[in-house]
């Protein structure tokens, strides 16, 4: 049963990914790529690089992007209500406990040791994203390594971190270049 | 309250939260944001200190910020009802640009044109999760605690080299910070 399927999975995402923002990159992709193998590493990429461009949390899009994919528009109702549902029943709980003890120190300390890990997997996530982008789907090997790509992606990296340009921007320019890049070498 | 300033209620929250949905770029902080801004300074439904508390437990939640901050708004203004109109409001956009984004992706990507910009923006987007990554790192080591970074290359040893499971790591990460939250407490 491919919604239950979707749902499932969409609830470990929702339940796992703790810090917001990126943190549901890495669990994604272990259930979508890794787990269930719904999209190539290539096409999870795309999805991040679309859920980067477009408002909305990357769960959410990840949840409507894979869903409607594999199972059209109830595969996405189901893949994007599992990943609401477990912060449904968590944060009203705990705004329930707040509203009793108005504190939220204790659950910030235990915060406080998950970060990093939820920082390194990021990088994990990250890391293997630089991968696809540098070889693609295939497999090592120079003849694949995809330079112009590499040379996109450490200028957008100093831009971003020397003079903090606007991402979107970044990513916008990125993507002309390639095409200018291809179209004026003739490889196109 | 009365039926209908009840009614009047939901549909403000509805708008609202679907108005600020659609037009945040860039994830859960910037979100809050323009919650704090609506709510708070505009229709004076909750306090700035409130809000401040509220925004900490959206993050410290499993799941999407955006989310977990709309159902904890939600909640505050009008219990149950509100906690579902304002999720509802918060994932609508999402779900509705993802799903048309997804039904032309196929025809969008095997279009050599787009494959080549959506190649460039996938190096863009590298570079804007590792810049993140590379923030959020930093901060973790001038906390300069050799108990976070011990977490944080543990973390990224067992995600990248060894490939353990996510949500193993997460959970082992977070019973660390259990245990370290009650330490600090029998201690003080």
């Amino acid at each position: 049963m491919i919604y239950l399927q979707l749902f499932l999975s969409f609830i470990k995402v929702g339940m796992f990914s703790i810090g917001g923002g990126y943190a549901a990159m890495p669990l994604i992709q272990s259930e979508v790529v890794s787990g269930h193998g719904w999209l190539t590493m290539n096409e999870f990429t795309d999805l991040i690089t679309i859920a980067e461009m477009t408002p909305g949390p990357i769960a959410v899009n990840s949840a409507t992007f894979v869903g409607i994919r594999i199972a059209g528009v109830f595969g996405a109702v189901a893949a994007t209500f599992g990943c609401i549902f477990p912060s449904c029943i968590i944060v009203s709980l705990l705004a329930f406990i707040y509203y009793k003890y108005k504190s939220v120190s204790t659950l910030q300390s235990i915060l406080a040791s998950l970060r990093p890990a939820v920082v390194a997997l990021i990088a994990g996530a990250g890391i293997s994203l630089l991968r696809t982008v540098a070889l693609g789907d295939r497999g090592m090997g120079l003849e694949n390594v995809n330079w112009v790509g590499i040379c996109l992606f450490a200028c957008a990296f100093v831009v971003l971190r020397k003079w903090k340009w606007n991402p979107i921007l970044v990513m916008a320019l990125c993507g002309v270049a390639n095409l200018g890049i291809h179209v004026i070498s003739g490889k196109v | 309250m009365g039926q209908n300033s009840k009614t009047k209620t939901l549909w403000q929250l509805f708008l609202s939260t679907l108005y600020i949905s659609s037009f945040t770029f860039g994830g859960g902080f910037v979100i809050i944001t323009f919650m704090k801004r609506k709510f708070v300074d505009e229709m004076h439904w909750i306090d700035e200190e409130e809000m401040l508390d509220l925004a900490a437990l959206a993050q410290s939640s499993p799941g999407a910020i955006a989310v977990n901050a709309a159902i904890l708004v939600g909640w505050r203004v009008a219990g149950f009802a509100g906690m579902v109109t304002a999720v509802l409001g918060t994932i609508l956009p999402p779900m509705l640009i993802l799903s048309v984004i997804s039904f032309f992706y196929q025809a969008f990507a095997t279009n050599r044109y787009v494959a080549l910009a959506l190649k460039g923006m996938q190096a863009g987007v590298v570079a804007v999760i590792l810049d993140v990554v590379w923030g959020l790192g930093g901060k973790v080591v001038k906390e300069r605690s050799l108990f976070l970074c011990i977490i944080m290359a543990a973390a990224f040893a067992a995600t990248v080299i060894f490939k353990v499971n996510v949500i193993l790591i997460i959970l082992l990460a977070a019973a660390v910070g259990v245990i370290r939250a009650l330490w600090g407490r029998k201690k003080s």
